[in-house]
């Protein structure tokens, strides 16, 4: 696999590097899967395919008769971008046996929101990553179904308030803390799993090299605030893809053959705990936790912290730190 | 700026076309629209990497960032991670 140090780029080389998604899609003013695509279509390596499933990006990228893809891009059901990138792979291995195909390798993309892949995508993911195909999953993960109206998914966080789980006077939001999904696509035995962020471009762009040139399947799982469904200031987005990291609700990390490292950014807070911030300043810039700032549900923040630090200790325990 | 759209009977027969969403200019979203001021920018070339609408370009021949009002929705993010404040939003 080839390594950080060996994959040099300066701002400068990426800005320089054709996009490959397209300006003129449908996404929401200040929408952080938006860029987070467009970073992610900076990194591929060659000739490349993607499949998205249903969701927000699927939805805005391809309103026909206009697609904002320059690559082969394949629209899937919501519930089979893995099982579609191994069908896609198992085809390509083929042509290059019969000799049909031009190209000497041709990388595989499965693109997923968090409903794809938390709840409706799950099943094909693991069979995917069970079979061994040779593809990346992109999880970008905005927290709930936006594309249909912002109902809750297994990635959505505990006290956020969604149409299916709405804060009023009965519940707080929803009830149920987020899915580790990427620890549980470690638990597959992958070859490569990571986290990753907007904000830090550079660990994210690194992220997805590594996870295209990895041989066999590997999954990241990025950070995509949706300012629409987060009630935040579309301006904000990636700023709050950065609170995220600097509060270790999401940190960043990578997981090669199961050896659980943590990145750069994540291990400035794992080296000097003093830097960490406490989450109630993620929450606090976003409408959806806006009622956890209420008396009556205060006690939440303090649950959501006590979570947070937890999994963060079990995190730098799997790092060895 | 107004958008773009086809009619029916204006779309090619064959369907979807290569890179066809550029031609759906999203610029008349916008109610704020970035403007740089030239001297603090530092051409660090974050607003480039960050504008989810692909609305900001470097031009190497120039040696500069150009901002494509086209398709820029006025989301802010550009100015709001300008680590030099060189981007200002003014209403349109």
């Amino acid at each position: 696999m080839q390594t950080e140090a060996e994959w040099k780029f300066t701002a400068k080389d990426i800005a320089e590097k054709p996009d490959l998604f397209l300006s003129g899609h449908r996404a929401c003013a200040g929408c952080g899967p938006a860029t987070v695509l467009r970073l992610i279509m900076k990194a591929v390596r060659g000739p490349t395919i993607v499949t998205n499933a249903t969701g927000c990006m699927e939805v805005v990228s391809s309103i026909y008769p206009y697609t904002s893809w320059a690559i082969p891009w394949l629209h899937t059901a919501f519930e089979n971008a893995a099982a579609n990138a191994s069908g896609i792979e198992a085809a390509l291995k083929i042509l290059k046996k019969k000799g049909r195909s031009k190209h000497e390798h041709v990388d595989v993309i499965a693109l997923a929101g968090d409903g794809g892949t938390y709840d409706i995508g799950i099943q094909a993911l693991s069979g995917a990553v069970e079979r061994g195909h040779d593809f990346l999953y992109v999880l970008y993960d905005n927290e709930a179904y936006m594309n249909t109206g912002i109902q809750r998914s297994g990635g959505t966080p505990l006290g956020a308030s969604t149409t299916t789980s709405p804060a009023g006077t009965v519940i707080p939001g929803k009830l149920e803390h987020k899915k580790p999904i990427a620890d549980i696509m470690v638990a597959h035995d992958m070859p490569y799993v990571a986290t990753a962020s907007p904000y830090y471009w550079r660990d994210l762009l690194v992220k997805v090299r590594k996870g295209l040139e990895v041989n066999g399947p590997a999954f990241l799982h990025v950070f995509a605030p949706c300012p629409r469904g987060w009630r935040s200031d579309p301006a904000k987005s990636i700023e709050l893809s950065r609170l995220a990291v600097e509060t270790c609700i999401f940190p960043l990390w990578e997981a090669v053959n199961g050896e659980y490292q943590l990145s750069t950014p994540s291990k400035v807070f794992a080296l000097a705990p003093q830097k960490k911030k406490p989450v109630k300043e993620y929450l606090q810039v976003q409408g959806r936790f806006r009622h956890l700032f209420t008396p009556k549900f205060e006690k939440l923040t303090e649950e959501i912290q006590r979570v947070t630090d937890e999994r963060w200790k079990r995190l730098l325990k799997k790092c060895g730190m | 700026m107004t958008a773009k759209e086809k009619s029916w009977k204006e779309i090619s027969p064959a369907g979807v076309c290569w890179k066809s969403s550029t031609q759906f200019l999203t610029g008349d979203w916008k109610t704020y629209k970035p403007v740089r001021d030239l001297e603090k920018c530092t051409r660090c070339l974050l607003c480039v990497l960050f504008c989810p609408d692909g609305a900001i370009h470097w031009k190497p021949e120039k040696g500069d960032i150009e901002f494509d009002y086209n398709f820029c929705k006025g989301c802010g993010i550009c100015a709001n991670e300008c680590p030099a404040k060189a981007i200002e939003m003014k209403l349109e």
